[in-house]
C-alpha cells in the first residue's frame, strides 16, 4: 500500500508543471488562446511532444515512453490545474489509448508514433447525436455512413478513430483521415472543442484485425480515459479550493475580511473533505488500471467517476459561490474551473455510473479496495 | 504507488484475521455482527482474549505490551477486528489514558495501572466534560484543592460513558483558579469507589442506559494520583484527544451496516432507488476507507496526520447514513422495539428492532469526541489556514 509518487512520478510532475506555468500562469493567456482555432497552443503541444509527454502511455515499441496510468494521471493533474485547453486526455489518453488496445503493430507504430512526436492529433468519434454510424466492407476498405457528435477537437484531428457498427451488428473500430469526412467545429462552453462530424460513405480502414468485437476494447479505453479525467478533476479542485481559500482571507465585507464568518470557514472545509476523498479515490483507480485487469478497471473507473463528479460538483459549485459574483465573470478563473469540470464530468457520455454501481450491489458482499494477492 | 499489501502486511493480516476468529468466543463475535448489545462481562472477557494474545494495547510503547507496529499494520488489526465482531478494546482503557500515562506517567504509576489497564481489570471512565464545559472543555470548574499530600476534589462531571461500570476515572480539574483557563488545569485519576463519588445514571433517547453524571462531594485523592504535573492537565488532555488515528473513521462498522442493508433488503432490492442509495453509500464509504488507509500509509510517528477531521467528520456522517438506511428498510417493524420476542411478544427480526435505537443512538457521533463543527473548525484553521 503505498499512495505516494515515487521520485522519478515527482519529477515528471515538476518538469509539466513548469512547462505549462510558463505558457498558462496568467488565467488571461488561456482566455486568449482558447478564443482562437484551434483552441490549444500548437507550439505548446510540440514541447509537449519533445517531453515525451504525448507518448507517455505507450509502449516503446509503438514509439512511446511505455510509462502507465500512474505517470499520465500525474499529467492529467497538471493540466487540470492551469485548465489547459490541449487535447491530450481526447487524443493521447482516449483516442491514442484505444489505438494501442486496438491497432495492428503496424499501424500503432505509425499511428503512435506519429502521435508520440506531435505530428499527428487523433480525436475519437463514438457518440452519436442518431441512430448508430454503419460500417460496410468495401474491397480491402470500409466504407462509413452517418453522424458522430460530440467529436473533442474533432475539426483539428488529422486522424479519427471512429465506432461505427458492422453488417453483422457487431461493433467495429475504423481509422478516418480527418479531411475525408464532413466536419463542423464549434467551441463548447469550457472554451475546448468539439464537432459534429458526418460521413457519407467516407473510405475507413480497420483499426486492428476487422473481425474482433470493437465494444470491449472501447469500453476499456473509455475506462482509462475516465480515470485520466478524474486526474484532471482533482488538478481543477485543488486550484478551486486554493483560489477559494485565498479568496476569503483577502476579500473584505462589513468591515472584516470573509474568514471571519464562519459559515464560510466551514463550506470551504467540506470543500476541503471533498477534494481528499476524491483524491484517494482517483489515486486508487490509478493504480487498479495499472494492474491491468480490465474488469476491475471499468469497475475502478465507475466508482471513481461517481465519486470524482460529486465532489466536482460540489466543490465547482462552492468555489463560485463563496466567491461571489466576480466568480461568475468570463475573466475569473474559478467559473471557468468549474465550466471546465463539467464538461470532464460528461465528455465521455457519463452520467451513469451510480446506475452501473447500482445495477452491481449484488455481486459482493462488502467491498475491498486491497485487492487479494493473486498467488 | 502501489496498490497491494506487502507480502509482511499480507501475513500480517492473515495472521490477525486468523486470532480473531479462533480466539475470541464465539458467541460474543455474533452477538457483535448481529449488532447486539454486550454485556460488561463479555466485553472484559474478550479483551482480556486480546491481550493474552497481545493484541489489545498494540500502539502502547513496546514494554508495556504495545507491538512496534506500522500504522498500516495497526490499520489491518483495527478492520479485521470489527470483520470478525471482536469488540474493540475499551478506548477509555487503551487509547486515552493507557497512551497518556505511558507518556506522562511516574515509573510508578505505570507500574501501577498500566498492567491492569491493558487487561482491563480496571475499567476506566471518562471525567471530562461538564455541563457548562461541552466543546469549550478549558471552561471546566471541577476543582482539586491540596489538602496536605491529598487533593480534595469538588464539583460535577457528565455524559461519562458507561460510567456505572467504571472502577476509576480520569479527570480534567481545576487546580488553579486564577490562572487563565487553559492553564490552571490538571488530571487527576479517582478511584470510583472512593467516599464523596456518586454516579447517576441518564437516560438517552434509544432508551439505554449508556451515560451518567458523576458528581465529586470532598472526595479526597491521594497525591500520587495526579498525571504529570500540576497544571499541565491541558497538555495531556490534548495528547489523549489527539493521539487516535487508527480507528477514527468506523469504517468497518459502517460496512457491517451495509452488508446487513443488503441482506434483509430482500425483494425491495429491486426497487432502483434503493439499490442506488445503497450503491452510493457503498461508494462514498470506499472513499473514505481510501482515504483512511492513505492516511496510515503515510503518517510518521508524532503528531495525527491533519486529515484525520476528515476521517471523523466523514465517517461519522457515513455511519449515521447507514443507520438511517437500516431503518427506513426495517420501516413499522421498527416499532417493536421493545418486545420481547423470547416470550413470544414480536414477529419482528432483531435487526428491525433494533433499527430505531441504534439509529437514535448514532446521533451521538457527530457530537463527542470533538463534534463535527469542532472538526470543520480544525479543518479551516490548521489545514486551510482560515
Ligand atoms: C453519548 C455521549 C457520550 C459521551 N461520553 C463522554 C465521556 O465518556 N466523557 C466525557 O468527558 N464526555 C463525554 N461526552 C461529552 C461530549 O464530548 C460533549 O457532548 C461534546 O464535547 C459536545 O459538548 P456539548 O454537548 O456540551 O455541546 P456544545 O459544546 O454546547 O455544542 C452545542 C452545539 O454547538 C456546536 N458548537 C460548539 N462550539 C462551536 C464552535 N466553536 N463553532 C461551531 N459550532 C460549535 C456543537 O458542534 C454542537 O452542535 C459524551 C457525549 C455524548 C453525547
Amino acid at each position: 500500500m503505498d499512495f505516494t509518487y515515487d521520485d522519478e512520478q515527482i519529477a515528471l510532475r515538476d518538469a509539466v508543471r513548469g512547462l505549462l506555468a510558463r505558457k498558462y500562469s496568467d488565467f488571461e493567456q488561456r482566455r486568449r488562446q482558447v478564443a482562437e482555432d484551434p483552441g490549444f497552443d500548437e507550439s505548446l503541444w510540440g514541447e509537449l511532444a519533445e517531453m515525451g509527454v504525448l507518448g507517455l502511455p505507450f509502449s516503446e515499441d509503438d514509439g512511446g515512453m511505455g510509462a502507465g496510468p500512474v505517470e499520465v494521471a500525474i499529467v492529467a493533474t497538471e493540466l487540470g490545474r492551469v485548465i489547459a485547453p490541449e487535447p491530450f486526455l481526447s487524443s493521447v489518453v482516449l483516442a491514442g489509448g484505444l489505438v494501442a488496445l486496438a491497432g495492428t503493430p503496424e499501424q500503432r507504430t505509425e499511428v503512435l508514433g506519429s502521435l508520440a512526436s506531435g505530428e499527428r492529433v487523433l480525436a475519437l468519434a463514438h457518440l452519436e447525436p442518431g441512430d448508430p454510424v454503419t460500417a460496410t466492407p468495401s474491397g480491402d476498405s470500409w466504407t462509413l455512413s452517418g453522424v458522430k457528435e460530440p467529436v473533442v477537437h474533432g475539426a483539428r484531428a488529422d486522424q479519427v478513430v471512429v465506432s461505427a457498427t458492422r453488417p453483422d451488428g457487431s461493433l467495429g473500430l475504423f481509422l478516418v483521415e480527418g479531411d475525408a469526412a464532413t466536419r463542423a467545429g464549434y467551441s463548447s462552453y469550457d472554451g475546448g472543442r468539439a464537432a459534429r462530424i458526418s460521413f457519407e460513405d467516407t473510405t475507413a480502414v480497420a483499426l486492428g484485425d476487422p473481425e474482433t468485437d470493437g465494444a470491449p476494447l472501447l469500453e476499456q479505453a473509455l475506462a482509462g480515459a475516465r480515470i485520466a479525467a478524474c486526474h484532471e478533476m482533482l488538478g481543477g479542485m485543488e486550484v478551486a479550493l486554493s483560489a477559494t481559500t485565498d479568496y476569503l482571507k483577502s476579500r473584505k465585507q462589513f468591515g472584516v475580511t470573509l474568514n471571519t464568518f464562519q459559515a464560510l470557514n466551514f463550506r470551504a472545509a467540506d470543500m476541503y473533505v471533498s477534494l481528499e476523498l476524491a483524491r484517494s479515490t482517483a489515486l486508487w483507480a490509478s493504480m487498479v488500471h495499472a494492474t491491468g485487469d480490465a474488469a476491475a478497471t471499468r469497475e475502478a473507473a465507475a466508482r471513481a467517476g461517481l465519486h470524482v463528479g460529486k465532489a466536482a460538483r460540489h466543490i465547482g459549485q462552492d468555489a463560485i459561490q463563496l466567491h461571489g459574483g466576480i466568480a461568475m465573470t468570463a475573466e475569473y478563473l474559478v467559473g471557468n474551473i468549474t465550466a471546465r469540470l463539467t464538461v470532464l464530468e460528461r465528455f465521455l457520455g457519463d452520467g451513469d455510473h451510480l446506475s452501473v454501481l447500482a445495477a452491481g450491489i449484488d455481486d459482493h458482499a462488502a467491498l475491498d479496495p486491497i485487492p487479494e494477492p493473486t498467488a | 504507488m502501489r496498490l497491494e499489501l506487502s507480502a509482511e502486511d499480507q501475513a500480517f493480516r492473515k495472521e490477525m484475521r486468523e486470532f480473531f476468529t479462533t480466539q475470541v468466543p464465539e458467541e460474543i463475535r455474533t452477538a457483535v455482527l448481529d449488532g447486539r448489545e454486550l454485556s460488561k462481562e463479555q466485553v472484559v472477557e474478550s479483551q482480556r482474549a486480546l491481550n493474552a494474545g497481545g493484541l489489545a494495547v498494540p500502539g502502547w510503547p513496546v514494554e508495556w505490551g504495545g507491538r512496534d507496529w506500522s500504522q498500516l499494520q495497526r490499520h489491518l488489526w483495527h478492520e479485521e477486528m470489527q470483520a470478525a465482531g471482536v469488540p474493540l478494546p475499551l478506548p477509555f482503557n487503551t487509547s486515552m489514558i493507557g497512551p497518556v500515562i505511558a507518556h506522562f506517567g511516574s515509573q510508578e504509576v505505570k507500574e501501577r495501572f498500566l498492567p491492569p489497564t491493558a487487561n482491563l481489570d480496571i475499567w476506566w471512565s471518562q471525567g471530562f466534560s461538564e455541563p457548562d464545559a461541552g466543546s469549550d472543555l478549558a471552561g471546566l470548574r471541577t476543582t482539586a484543592v491540596r489538602d496536605g499530600d491529598d487533593w480534595v476534589v469538588n464539583g460535577q462531571k457528565t455524559w461519562t460513558t458507561l460510567g456505572q461500570h467504571g472502577d476509576w476515572i480520569f479527570t480534567l480539574v481545576r487546580t488553579d483558579p486564577e490562572a487563565k483557563k487553559q492553564l490552571g488545569i490538571s488530571m487527576l485519576l479517582i478511584d470510583m469507589t472512593s467516599p464523596g463519588v456518586e454516579v447517576r445514571p441518564i437516560q438517552l433517547i434509544d432508551g439505554g442506559h449508556e451515560v451518567n453524571e458523576v458528581w465529586f462531594t470532598d472526595v479526597r485523592v491521594p497525591g500520587e494520583n495526579l498525571v504529570g504535573e500540576v497544571n499541565q492537565g491541558w497538555t495531556m488532555a490534548k495528547f489523549l484527544l489527539g493521539n487516535e488515528r487508527v480507528g477514527v473513521a468506523p469504517v468497518g462498522s459502517v460496512k457491517r451496516m451495509l452488508v446487513r442493508a443488503k441482506q434483509v433488503g430482500g425483494d425491495r432490492l429491486a426497487d432502483p432507488l434503493l439499490r442506488a442509495r445503497i450503491a452510493d453509500l457503498e461508494n462514498e464509504l470506499l472513499a473514505l476507507e481510501l482515504t483512511t488507509l492513505r492516511v496510515v500509509a503515510h503518517s510518521a510517528g508524532g503528531a495525527p496526520h491533519p486529515a484525520s477531521s476528515v476521517l471523523k467528520l466523514r465517517g461519522t456522517e457515513l455511519q449515521q447514513a447507514a443507520s438511517e438506511l437500516l431503518l427506513d428498510l426495517a420501516g413499522p417493524q421498527s416499532l417493536a422495539s421493545g418486545a420481547d420476542p423470547d416470550a413470544g411478544g414480536t414477529d419482528a427480526p432483531g435487526w428491525a428492532r433494533r433499527a430505531a435505537p441504534t439509529y437514535l443512538n448514532l446521533r451521538k457521533a457527530s457530537i463527542y469526541g470533538g463534534s463535527n463543527e469542532i472538526q470543520r473548525q480544525i479543518i479551516a484553521r490548521t489545514i486551510l489556514g482560515l
